[in-house]
């Protein structure tokens, strides 16, 4: 099959998974899940077969002269806007996570929703199953877990959303690119408030979508300004070196950006939203409401990958837009966000205790990595760190959803539904309960804290680090580097609460190892979590540097290279000489990790007062705890006045009080003059002379009563006459008359 | 045959109206041969217009399927019809819209027959403002297509409710509405028909082609009164009429009212076709009459446009009343018609292509506005037949008693949000991509009504849909009915269709928009 057909096919296969399902499969679970699964294997083994393709056109070819189709969509005039597809080495690299990490989520869908138990005893649709109770040969009862309720409909929502996500990752322009990212961004409003009878759910729904959507609108002005300036939204024509400096030296008369830079701005907005940086990071963390595949999904892999994948294919605008060197140019405001974001983010996840929620923040520290990076020139530092963090991310959070289902095991065998089967501190000695899980998620948590060598984290995050050493401003290293000890800590503080020590409760005893369904996905992704990082060992790193070719700088570097050179903005960093960034990688990993399970070694208490860093750290701590009171802060600020323009200043006050009560005094105006004319003028002058006539009309009138026979229908009958009458009349001038 | 395809329009126009004569002579009490009857006869029309849709030329330039006959001889106006791309997209959505109306109509109960017969006279006066070439019947198509729908809403609307509008002065909600919609419009129209008489004694023609021809030359003075006074005058009565119409932000208090008022099929109607009546005579009349006028008041009209999109929006986050709410997204709607005019208007000579984009994103987002706004008063009226309320904080978690429903609500909730991948958002990102380079501040201002426009889809879901379920509605509340499906269906078939392959209809719309930005 043509390669372009087959990206084509990409999305359809997953889209076309989510019609059949919602039209015809939705009563029957296997068939659902299997046309799912099903639609992800196909699109796995395309963008494989497409990945393979691509490796044998090699980099420097597949960057000049990408794989293109492409077809007229909308007509503007004289001309057209084209929509279409294609794979440069970007894309190329972009689709083999997506697709491993898709592929695997949806397995472990299965397994995560209890297919093969029983319908719950009193489940309803619209909230999490609650278990069921089934009687064996003995003629005992035991609890069991039940099947989720809504089981085909998850499927169909993932299915869509993956379709989304092929979509956005093939695209070769950002109209079909913004389509895949609000497809993506209702079906995670869908699955964020998939148990959408919890009230919590349901705000969280919403909180996501409508925060990313102040991002988006920014977005959509920006994609407006570009198709404006350039005549098109294909990347390849974008990326055009005339074109760039004629966007760079273009003034866009808004704080001394060119159009570039203005143009960048508005585009990284929607990336602030759509990947959760600060100050639009507080959606995330409620996402963690949905089910956790979705939390991996959305919230880890993809969804939030996307925000950073816009702008890594933009970042040859954004690099143009960046050098008049106004203040607020993108790669700044790109630096100082992303950088701030991911300590920011990072001092909330130490004093944090559900298990998804420390994952939430800490992906919004990493994300804030991988900005941080693009700001500091490296996209190539911010692609690998886009890979990797999609594997370990996945990873754990697949993890932390197979110690919760484990966890839910033992709160059906208890009986007790008061504990928080997501509290960490209700947990402890699960290694010995579910050694897959453990094994694996200790090597997601290691790669996130980037221990040394051996992990793919490790060589993204020391990508990163060198990056903005040699690339960027030191404060944004040192701020990176803190908060790189601070990932380390509360890492290793998830580890050691979960599944080291001892169970600190009967439920937390009662755990056991999930399904194969689940942890297959689990391996799978501990592998690349692994290995994923040795693809792009430096050169010139010490000892291992040129064992293995440095082949990701290589390959993601050449989709820009010769680009970002003719258009004389390349700059060849140096990134020898200094050692500094390799060393403080070192101290800060192992060193959090080493302190992580120092503090939460000893804890012995389910109760989470109890917690050795609160005693230290005091109100600071209840400040993390509540996430610097953003949420409160917005509802303040934004929420609140939003609901009071809304339903007392423009409903009742302006188009209520105000316009409608301009339109009554008008009217009550010509009421009281029509009165008076009738009372003063009407009644004693013209009915004065009229009752002569009255009279006599009155004689007529009785006459002629017989028609007023007060029925709406005999007038009816009267004015259709007259219509017939008028209809003959036009039909004779039409025909005859002609 | 060849006489059906000489008189097409002529008999689009006239089959409803035919159709509501045949009704008349069959007894009231067989309702049932009424709904059958007047629904078939509806797709009549329908038929023709895809008929007319598939033999329609989009290359050629000027009014096709043109029919012309002496008619009213004393003052020069004849029967004069005719459509060119943007009034064939119109009579398209009009005779789509009457028949999913009129399917949707069976649930009307109480004299069955009056109300087809009305029905069917209003979607003739609808069809003829979109086809007329001639001035004067313009005019009598206008007030035609008013008339019915005021018998609609103070006969057939909600029975509940009250309205105050003095000390002592209170008014059934309905008869409220319906007074306000007449009257308001009344207003305007007075003005439209004084305009189009000086207009005629003008240029001495009520034929439009005529007129646009010598229009520019036109000169000397009538009564004494210089003609350019006069043209100023007419302007401003043409701007005062269709702004009402549209209608404009702050001359948009009749729509909540009478949207909320009116039975579910009129609802539909109303939002669906008449709304665009207005935006359609902006683009029949001011644009290529006056198009330096429109050039100097664009920024105003812009401005307006922006405010009815922000306004609109606000005002539709702040209902609890869910038709009420969706009655204010139609403000919030428009609002991207009229930006989109007005940027057509201001960059036609600087920047044609700009132009050109924003009048094909006006133009189709008038069609777009009428599937979903026609959606969601539909679906608005499903759920308040069962429940017997509209009121948001009613309802809640209802999704699992209505499943089928709950799908259908949130597709169509997200093509009136404008979702990527539906129809809404093709026109709305041609408007702000027109818009952008013309009128940049109030582009990026109404960018806030567009994130309260997700704010307000999603306070209707989330108060229907999800949350707890309200026990209350347990077993009194059944899933949406085949013929309802029916009824919605096809429109959702359109939404997403556009939404992915608008070429189709913006091929015929930009086709159009070009042919007419070029005579300006």
């Amino acid at each position: 099959m043509p390669t372009t057909t087959l990206l084509w096919l990409l999305p359809v296969f997953p889209l076309l998974a989510f019609v059949l399902i919602v039209l015809f499969t939705n009563r029957n679970k296997a068939l659902s899940h299997t046309l799912a699964v099903g639609a992800a294997f196909l699109s796995w083994l395309g963008a494989m077969v497409i990945f393979v393709r691509a490796l044998n056109i090699g980099p420097e070819a597949l960057a000049e002269h990408p794989i293109r189709s492409w077809v007229n969509w909308l007509p503007t005039g004289h001309g057209f806007l084209k929509i279409g597809v294609m794979v440069d080495p970007l894309t190329a690299a972009v689709l083999f996570f997506v697709a491993w990490t898709i592929f695997m989520i949806f397995l472990y869908s299965v397994g995560y929703h209890n297919f093969g138990y029983p319908e719950g005893d009193h489940d309803q649709k619209g909230l999490p199953p609650h278990g069921a109770t089934v009687v064996d040969e003995h003629g005992h009862k035991h609890r069991v877990p039940s099947i989720e309720p809504m089981y085909s409909r998850f499927f169909a929502y993932i299915g869509l959303f993956a379709a989304g996500m092929y979509l956005l990752a093939i695209s070769d322009n950002l109209l079909t690119l913004f389509v895949g990212w609000e497809i993506m961004g209702l079906c995670s409003y869908l699955l964020i408030g998939f148990w959408f009878a919890k009230p919590s759910a349901r705000a969280a729904g919403i909180k996501a979508f409508m925060t990313t959507r102040v991002g988006d609108v920014f977005m959509l002005l920006g994609i407006a300004y570009l198709y404006m300036a350039t005549g098109t939204l294909s990347f390849p024509d974008i990326f055009k070196p005339e074109m760039l400096h004629q966007l760079a030296n273009l003034n866009s008369g808004v704080l001394g950006l060119s159009a570039a830079g203005l143009i960048g701005v508005l585009l990284f907005i929607g990336t602030v939203g759509k990947s959760a940086q600060w100050p639009l990071h507080v959606w995330l963390p409620d996402a963690m409401e949905g089910p956790t595949p979705v939390s991996a999904m959305i919230h880890a892999a993809t969804m939030v990958s996307a925000g950073v994948y816009m702008v890594i294919r933009m970042f040859p605008l954004l690099k143009a837009g960046s050098l008049n060197g106004a203040f607020l140019s993108p790669l700044a405001v790109m630096g100082f966000i992303g950088g701030f974001t991911a300590l920011f983010a990072a001092t909330i996840a130490v004093a944090q205790n559900d298990i998804k929620r420390v994952l939430a923040y800490s992906t919004i520290s990493q994300l804030g990595y991988m900005v941080a990076a693009l700001g500091a020139g490296s996209y190539i530092a911010a692609t690998f760190h886009l890979i990797t963090h999609a594997f370990f991310k996945a990873l754990l959070f697949l993890g932390s959803g197979s110690v919760i289902h484990g966890m839910e095991h033992g709160v059906l065998h208890t009986g007790n539904h008061e504990v928080d089967p997501q509290d960490m501190f209700n947990m402890g000695g699960l290694a010995r309960k579910m050694p897959i899980t453990f094994w694996t998620f200790v090597i997601g948590g290691f790669a996130l804290s980037g221990f040394p060598v051996l992990t793919a984290g490790f060589w993204s995050k020391d990508m990163i680090l060198s990056a903005s050493f040699f690339g960027g401003h030191p404060v944004i290293f040192w701020t990176l580097a803190i908060a790189a000890f601070l990932t380390a800590f509360y890492t290793m503080r998830q580890i050691t609460l979960t599944f080291l020590g001892k169970p600190r409760t009967p439920e937390a005893e009662h755990a056991h190892e999930t399904p194969w369904t689940m942890t297959v996905p689990l391996m799978v992704l501990a592998f690349f979590a692994f290995t994923a990082g040795w693809v792009g060992i430096p050169e010139h790193f010490p000892l291992l540097g040129g064992l293995l070719p440095d082949w990701f700088t290589h390959w993601v570097g050449a989709a820009y290279e010769t680009l970002l050179q003719q258009a004389g903005m390349f700059k060849e960093i140096a990134e020898e000489g200094s050692l500094v960034p390799l060393y403080t990688s070192l101290t800060v990993s192992l060193g959090g990790l080493f302190f992580g399970w120092l503090v939460y070694k000893d804890v012995t208490s389910p109760d989470p007062a109890t917690d050795p860093l609160k005693k230290w750290l005091g109100p600071v701590h209840t400040l993390l705890q509540n996430k610097y009171y953003f949420d409160e802060l917005y509802g303040i600020l934004f929420i609140r006045p939003a609901y009071w323009f809304a339903e007392v200043l423009t409903f009742r006050w302006l188009d209520r009080g105000l316009i409608d009560g301009i339109l009554h005094a008008i009217a009550r105006a010509v009421f009281d003059l029509g009165k008076a004319l009738a009372y003063w003028i009407d009644l004693p002058i013209i009915s004065g002379a009229g009752d002569l006539i009255g009279n006599i009309v009155r004689t007529f009138g009785r006459a002629f009563r017989v028609v007023q026979t007060g029925r709406v229908q005999d007038y009816m009958v009267a004015a259709m006459t007259s219509v017939v009458a008028f209809g003959a009349l036009v039909y004779y001038l039409l025909v005859f008359a002609h | 045959m060849a006489f059906l395809q000489n008189h097409l329009l002529s008999w689009i126009l006239f089959t409803p109206a035919l159709a509501a004569v045949v009704i008349l002579f069959f007894p009231k009490e067989k309702a049932n041969f009424h709904r059958w009857f007047a629904f078939i006869a509806s797709l009549v029309p329908l038929a023709l217009s895809i008929w007319l849709w598939a033999a329609f030329n989009p290359n050629a330039a000027g009014f096709q399927f043109q029919e012309q006959a002496p008619w009213f001889t004393a003052v020069h106006s004849t029967y004069h019809l005719g459509v060119d791309g943007i009034a064939l997209t119109m009579v398209l959505l009009t005779t789509l819209l009457t028949s999913a109306a009129l399917l949707a109509s069976f649930s009307i109960q109480e004299r069955v027959q009056t109300y087809m017969v009305l029905f069917l006279l209003m979607e003739t006066g609808m069809l003829g403002v979109f086809m007329a070439l001639d001035l004067v019947f313009f005019y009598v198509f206008w007030e035609v297509s008013l008339i019915p729908m005021f018998f609609l809403i103070s006969q057939w609307g909600s029975e509940k409710g009250v309205r105050v509008w003095g000390r002592k002065r209170e008014a059934k909600e309905r008869d409220y509405a319906a007074f306000k919609f007449l009257l308001y419009t009344m207003a305007g129209s007075l003005g439209l028909l004084a305009a189009i008489f000086l207009l005629g004694m003008v240029s001495g023609s009520f034929d439009l082609p005529t007129v646009m021809a010598h229009w520019k030359t036109v000169g000397g003075a009538l009564w004494g009164i210089p003609v350019a006074t006069i043209k100023a005058i007419v302007f401003w009565a043409f701007v005062i009429a269709f702004a009402i119409k549209v209608p404009v932000w702050p001359f948009h208090t009749w729509l909540p009212d009478a949207h909320t008022a009116a039975p579910t099929p009129g609802s539909m109607i109303l939002a669906g076709v008449m709304l665009k009546l207005g935006a359609f005579g902006f683009l029949r009349f001011i644009l290529p009459l006056y198009p330096e006028q429109a050039k100097i008041f664009a920024g105003a009209l812009a401005f307006l446009g922006m405010m009815s999109i922000v306004m609109g929006a606000f005002a539709s986050f702040g209902q609890t009343d869910f038709k009420r709410l969706v009655a204010y997204s139609s403000v919030n709607h428009m609002g991207f018609v009229i930006l989109g005019i007005a940027a057509a208007a201001y960059a036609v000579s600087a920047d044609p292509t700009t132009a050109a984009i924003a009048l094909n994103g006006a133009v189709l987002q008038m069609f777009n506005h009428g599937l979903s706004a026609a959606g969601m008063f539909f679906l608005v009226g499903v759920i308040y037949e069962r429940a017997h309320t509209r009121d948001l904080r009613e309802f809640g978690g209802l999704w699992p008693l209505v499943p089928v429903y709950g799908g259908i609500l949130l597709f169509t909730s997200m093509a009136s949000l404008g979702l990527p991948g539906l129809n809404g958002f093709v026109s709305e990102f041609l408007v702000v991509r027109g818009a952008w380079p013309v009128f940049t501040l109030f582009t990026a201002l109404s960018m806030l009504g567009l994130l309260f426009t997700g704010g307000y889809i999603l306070k209707g879901l989330r108060d229907v849909l999800q949350g707890p379920l309200n026990t209350r509605w347990v077993g009194h509340l059944t899933d949406i009915s085949v013929r309802e499906i029916a009824v919605i269906a096809p429109l959702m078939v359109l939404m997403l269709w556009i939404g992915i392959w608008p070429m189709w209809i913006l091929d015929v719309i930009n086709k159009a928009a070009v042919h007419l930005l070029a005579l300006l």
